[in-house]
């Protein structure tokens, strides 16, 4: 809502010196929220006066017609000589009153005036078009002003150039602050003035004789009042002031009975509709839509109808659609000037309606035909259905005095009784809610203040007024006092909380996760979760993959991504280019977040009632029907892993640092993490290692496979990680038991063996430690090779076992003895046998 | 060696005349003085006290002399070689000094030499700015508490008094996941909030309850300067028995000289919300300019965009309708409830211009961020 600060001044006085931003702090206080506050006019500067045309003479050669005009500016110009302009425009005659602005004057932009050579001619000033004067920027033509206006009058104040106005986004509990009305009752409350309420009006009583009217869904519709003018002039035009208030208003002018019917929407907040009366054929009937319906709105778009559709009809049909658009067939017309004759024509009987229509009706049908109209946008939230006489009344009287209309005797005024509502109220209910006394005093001169009548004591009986129909119950009246009241009176106070019991296991691991990670040197980011078809075509996944199986939205962001992500790595591989991209080459990032699995049976969540906790039951339905959200972390890597420098060579990023990020989330997890040789897209066949805790399979790491890397354009080796926390989690936790830590002296045996290319070191390891025994207090691979010294299809392993007892010194033989029968134990398992033996 | 003698005076014995003891003392000090090297030094100490020294050879006589006439000699002897040790010693302590201090000299590296050798990395700053949230709150005596992304619309809109025509509902311009048969109607959205988290603890266990529930959530915004689809949020709720608009002022206030700092004034807006009644939004004074950009066009102000204020987020007192359907009993327990957008606290917390910057990955920005924030 937009509120020239020039017209709220009507219906309340404000203080002279008091500015836009002063009244915008006042009512952001109240609770509206102000988002700007614009300053109209605010780098123009005079003269800008009324010119009449003298004469025009067309320059001709030039790519564009130009004219050259003299202009009587009366006295402005200090000469009262004919002011001499050159003008690009056309859309203007001699003896046109005009808006001249003269040198030394500055326009909005700051655009400043001078006389200047143009067109080979002077040019002391301009003719004005609407945009250049900061009106609007819709017009491009000149502006014409009315005949009577007197050459030299000043135009700044004749067009109402200076302004401020607020801007208030009304949030949808206050619908009746999308009218000046709304908004100058707020403000008079906060300045503590009476209002000058627009809506009181005098309006003759209904009668019989009025535009007939059947209303068969007065659920739908439970006001409906019509008031018919006759005799407009189709010439007369909106005049400035009424313009003027519509630009301020954001409201476009377009003829003046549908300006009308803006600006009293505007000021009472009631949406009204003007029909040509000669195009309604018979009398205006209000229903839901039949099936297979059809109405084409002013819009011009024919729309199919739901048979919820609330419509106002005549018997040709709909006529328009209740509270959200009128028809086309029966719209008024926007005026036509006969070429020849310089006759207008145009609508010159109209009905105006004001009806009250049930606010989800509106909405829903706003919804349906995607059309938040004005008149939608104020029902949904709420109109006052006491305003509707008034707003027609307001309307009526301004067909009859601009536009020359008679007012017709009948009045139409059908109304569905409205039961007065009450609400009870404790008097200290607003001292309880706040954690403040404000007294039962204060309770009620708040509540009167916002139009409510209150009547009792320790009890009050309360009667919200029309306009507020969001004051259902005692919390809502709790508000509005305290709001008034002002949120800054209420003390700060901290309740006493009970002990916590900190962060839970899980989320301590979550955090001590991300520390471990980025302490080995990856940074964390954060990607959104949408992936499409590509993105899971360019990871290799065969078409029966599981994560080809999405959790779909319905308007997803970018059509070509429809789907949520059931692993992490689209997002970051897409980092990783997009990091590429800018030349951060040497790469190690990580992500942690859910992805989202659609469970084995898809189920549809039910609404469950709102009047009372669902049972356990029913909130399990809800869950069932949710994809199963488990969290993972995922790292990837590109390009050097540790750098090449003065210090010696680096390394490359490869499948090990990503199976060892794993290892370094598993330590925070103080879980023991097997890897085994696998093969899962989008990994490198021979280069994936599967990730597990005891049996279960919580993960994969390793290089990329080279046709995933060449499809999402990444470097060759580019390597990737990816875990199930949860899982991992749930397979740790166990407490450390501190181990004994004998002091006694180390002997360390090396270990070379020689195995089928083929056998996992993982095994070789395995088998080592069991055959050591006891005595093996670390065991360590040093070295691997291949090739010729170990032998076709085979590969060395080097060992250094680090032997010590817990109560004595080692002698040389145990541990011979024991690496002796580590050996031995790798050969049976794994068929190693000692290098060189 | 002479053979014993045992009638004659020990100045007879040559060796361990005083003169010539003293002159052998002298030689082996200035042997030791003129050393200009450890090497040397060395030499001299095998010539000067070695087996085969005068002075040794001296001591050896002593033996042989008369018991009357042993102590002195031992005297003259013993002195001889003391100073003689001193000296060598010394002499020692001089030339390995000069040798350490050249060494040292010859080692010494450039120190400023730039060692990137182990690569950094960095947590992101959202992470860290919601766990430090988290620990104010956890240090209060709240829980963290957490919930699904995917949520039932009844959760996220129903239970928190946003019925299915509530205008607010299209306010919040929601992602809808699609039902099993392809239409929009499968009940479930993409949260819009961590609000249903708070519907779930009161669910799931009885007051008192102090949570605070951090999170990501969407919206159906276009990614720009100052928008993403995908945010995080932490939210608080607070119901216990007697809890009121004060307690959530007083709360908010103690989060904000935490999170911020003191002496910024705070400002509380009457707004609206379906879940809390009444409600508020809350407006931190623009830390920057402190208001001073306002109505002031000569010194605007990038952080509040010459408003003087940023908003931090929204809050109220719990509306009985949502406790009612969360299986609260109004009439004995009260709430409050709070949320805050965290993309908005960095970007002004940490002078963020761009949030597209937080979304976009780039390791430049997350890296000056570190560990903690
Ligand atoms: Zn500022």
């Amino acid at each position: 809502m937009r509120v020239p600060l020039s017209w709220l001044r009507e219906y309340v006085d404000l203080p002279a010196g008091e500015t836009g931003r002063d009244v915008a702090a006042r009512l952001v206080r109240a609770g509206l929220e102000v988002e700007t506050v614009e300053q109209l006019g605010a780098d123009l500067k005079g003269p800008l006066v009324v010119g009449e045309v003298l004469s025009i003479e067309e320059l001709s050669g030039f790519k564009k017609p130009i004219r050259h005009c003299f202009v009587n500016v009366g006295a402005a110009n200090g000469t009262g000589e004919p002011q001499e302009i050159v003008c690009g425009a056309t859309n203007f005659a001699v003896g046109d009153k005009v808006v001249v602005v003269l040198p030394g004057a500055v326009l909005p932009g700051p655009f400043p005036i001078a006389a200047r050579q143009t067109y080979g001619h002077t040019s002391a000033g301009m003719i004005c078009s609407a945009r250049e004067l900061g009106m609007g920027d819709d017009h491009n033509g000149i502006i014409v002003l009315e005949p009577h206006h007197e050459p030299g009058t000043d135009a700044i104040e004749l067009l109402q150039l200076v302004d401020e106005v607020l801007d208030i986004a009304v949030t949808p509990d206050r619908g009746y602050c999308l009218s000046m009305r709304g908004v100058a009752r707020e403000a008079a409350a906060a300045y503590g003035l009476p209002l000058a309420d627009p809506a009181l009006l005098d309006v003759p009583p209904a009668n019989s004789y009025g535009y007939l009217v059947k209303v068969a869904d007065p659920a739908g519709c439970d006001r409906f009042v019509a008031r018919t003018v006759t005799g407009v002039d189709p010439s007369a035009q909106s005049p400035i002031w009424l313009q003027r208030r519509l630009q301020k208003s954001g409201i476009r002018p377009i003829s003046l009975t549908v300006d009308i019917t803006n600006y009293v929407m505007l000021e009472v907040g009631q949406p009204l509709h003007a029909y040509d009366r000669n195009r309604v054929d018979g009398p205006i009937q209000v229903r839901r839509a039949a099936a297979g319906e059809t109405l084409t709105t002013l819009d011009g778009v024919k729309r199919k109808l739901s048979t919820e559709d609330l419509l106002i009809c005549d018997n040709s049909g709909p006529i328009g659609l209740a509270g959200v658009m009128g028809g086309a067939t029966t719209e008024i017309l926007e005026p036509v000037v006969d070429p020849e004759t310089g006759q207008v024509t145009g609508s010159t009987d109209v009905i105006i309606e004001a009806a009250h229509f049930e606010p989800v009706a509106i909405a829903r049908s706003a919804k349906r035909h995607k059309l938040p109209s004005e008149a939608s946008k104020r029902f949904e939230r709420g109109v006052d259905p006491e305003a509707a006489r008034a707003a027609a009344q307001r309307a009526v009287d301004l067909l009859v005095l601009i536009a020359g209309g008679t007012a017709e005797a009948g009045v139409t005024d059908i109304a569905a009784p409205h039961p007065l509502r009450t609400i009870a109220i404790d008097a200290d209910l607003p001292d309880r809610v706040a954690g403040t006394g404000y007294g039962r005093e204060t309770v009620t001169r708040r509540l009167q203040e916002i139009g409510c009548t209150v009547v009792g004591t320790d009890i009050l009986e309360v009667t919200p007024p029309t306009w507020r129909p969001d004051l259902t119950d005692p919390y809502d009246l709790a508000e509005e006092v305290i709001r008034l009241e002002g949120y800054d009176n209420v003390p700060a106070r901290m309740p006493t909380v009970p002990p916590g019991r900190g962060l839970t296991e899980a989320q301590r691991f979550h955090r001590r996760a991300g520390v471990a990670l980025a302490g080995a040197g990856f940074v964390e980011v954060n990607n959104y979760p949408f992936v499409g078809e590509a993105a899971l075509d360019a990871l290799g996944l065969e078409p029966d993959d599981d994560r080809r199986r999405t959790v779909k939205l319905v308007n997803p962001l970018n059509d070509e991504e429809p789907g949520l992500r059931t692993t992490l790595l689209p997002g970051l591989l897409g980092a990783v280019r997009r990091n590429l991209g800018r030349g951060n080459t040497d790469l190690a990032v990580f992500e942690t977040g859910t992805v989202f699995l659609p469970k084995a049976e898809l189920k549809v969540a039910p609404r469950l009632p709102v009047d009372r906790r669902p049972s356990d039951a029913e909130l399990a339905e809800l869950d069932a029907a949710l994809p199963d959200q488990p969290r993972r972390i995922a790292v990837a890597l590109a390009g050097e892993r540790l750098p090449s420098g003065w210090w010696g060579k680096g390394a490359q990023a490869g499948w090990a640092d990503a199976v060892e990020a794993a290892r370094t989330v598993a330590r925070a997890a103080n879980v023991e993490l097997t890897v085994r040789q696998a093969q899962r897209a989008p990994w490198h066949p021979g280069r994936c290692a599967e990730l597990l805790v005891g049996d279960r399979v919580v993960g994969h790491a390793g290089e990329l496979h080279p046709r995933v890397t060449k499809a999402l354009h990444l470097p060759e080796r580019t390597a990737a990680m990816e875990i199930d926390v949860d899982l991992l989690f749930a397979g740790g936790g166990q407490r450390v038991s501190g181990p004994a830590v004998s002091s006694y002296p180390v002997a360390t045996q090396d270990v070379a063996l020689i195995v089928d290319a083929a056998v996992p070191a993982a095994e070789v390891e395995a088998a080592l430690r069991d055959g050591a025994g006891a005595l093996l207090e670390a065991i360590r691979l040093f070295d691997v090779f291949t090739g010729e010294q170990a032998g076709e299809g085979k590969k060395s392993l080097a060992y250094s076992l680090r032997f010590r007892a817990g109560d004595r010194t080692l002698t040389a033989d145990e541990a011979s003895a024991a690496r002796a029968n580590a050996v031995a134990v790798a050969g049976e398992r794994t068929g190693a046998v000692l290098r060189g033996v | 060696m002479s053979a014993p003698n045992k009638s004659y005076d020990p100045v007879e014995v040559e060796a361990l005349k005083p003169e010539v003891v003293e002159q052998a003392r002298d030689e082996a000090v200035a042997a030791f003085a003129a050393a200009g090297s450890l090497d040397e030094l060395k030499a001299a100490k095998v010539a000067h006290t070695g087996d085969r020294s005068p002075l040794s050879l001296a001591n050896r006589e002593i033996g042989a002399l008369p018991p009357h006439a042993k102590a002195a000699a031992g005297k003259l002897i013993g002195q001889a070689r003391g100073a003689v040790n001193q000296a060598l010693a010394k002499r020692q302590a001089e030339l390995e000094a000069e040798r350490d201090a050249r060494v040292l000299v010859e080692e010494a590296v450039d120190v400023t030499l730039p060692y990137d050798r182990a690569p950094r990395g960095a947590r992101h700053p959202l992470t860290t700015l919601a766990e430090r949230i988290e620990d104010t709150f956890v240090a209060m005596g709240y829980e963290v508490a957490e919930g699904p992304e995917v949520e039932a619309e009844w959760l996220n809109f129903d239970a928190l008094n946003l019925d299915q025509d509530h205008p607010a509902r299209s306010m919040q311009d929601t992602f809808f996941v699609q039902a099993p048969d392809g239409t929009p109607d499968s009940g479930v959205v993409l949260r819009t909030q961590t609000s249903p988290v708070q519907a779930r603890t009161m669910l799931d266990r009885e007051p008192p309850i102090y949570v605070v529930c951090p999170g990501r959530v969407y919206r159906t915004d276009e990614l720009d300067a100052t928008h993403t689809p995908v945010f995080r949020q932490v939210e608080g709720l607070a119901v216990d028995e007697g809890i009121t608009f004060a307690d959530l002022k007083g709360t908010i206030e103690l989060l904000v000289s935490k999170l911020i700092g003191d002496g910024l004034q705070l400002r509380w807006r009457p707004s609206y919300f379906p879940f809390t009644e009444p409600s508020a939004e809350i407006d931190l004074q623009c830390f920057v300019c402190r208001g001073e950009s306002v109505g002031n066009p000569d010194r605007p102000c990038r952080t509040c965009s010459s408003e003087g204020w940023i908003e931090l987020g929204g809050c109220g007192v719990v509306n009985p309708r949502v406790l009612v359907a969360c299986g609260v009993d109004p009439s004995r327990y009260s709430g409050f409830a709070f949320g805050l957008g965290l993309e908005r606290i960095l970007m002004n917390r940490h002078n963020v211009a761009d949030m597209r910057d937080m979304v976009e990955g780039d390791v430049r920005f997350t890296l000056p961020f570190g560990m903690e924030i």
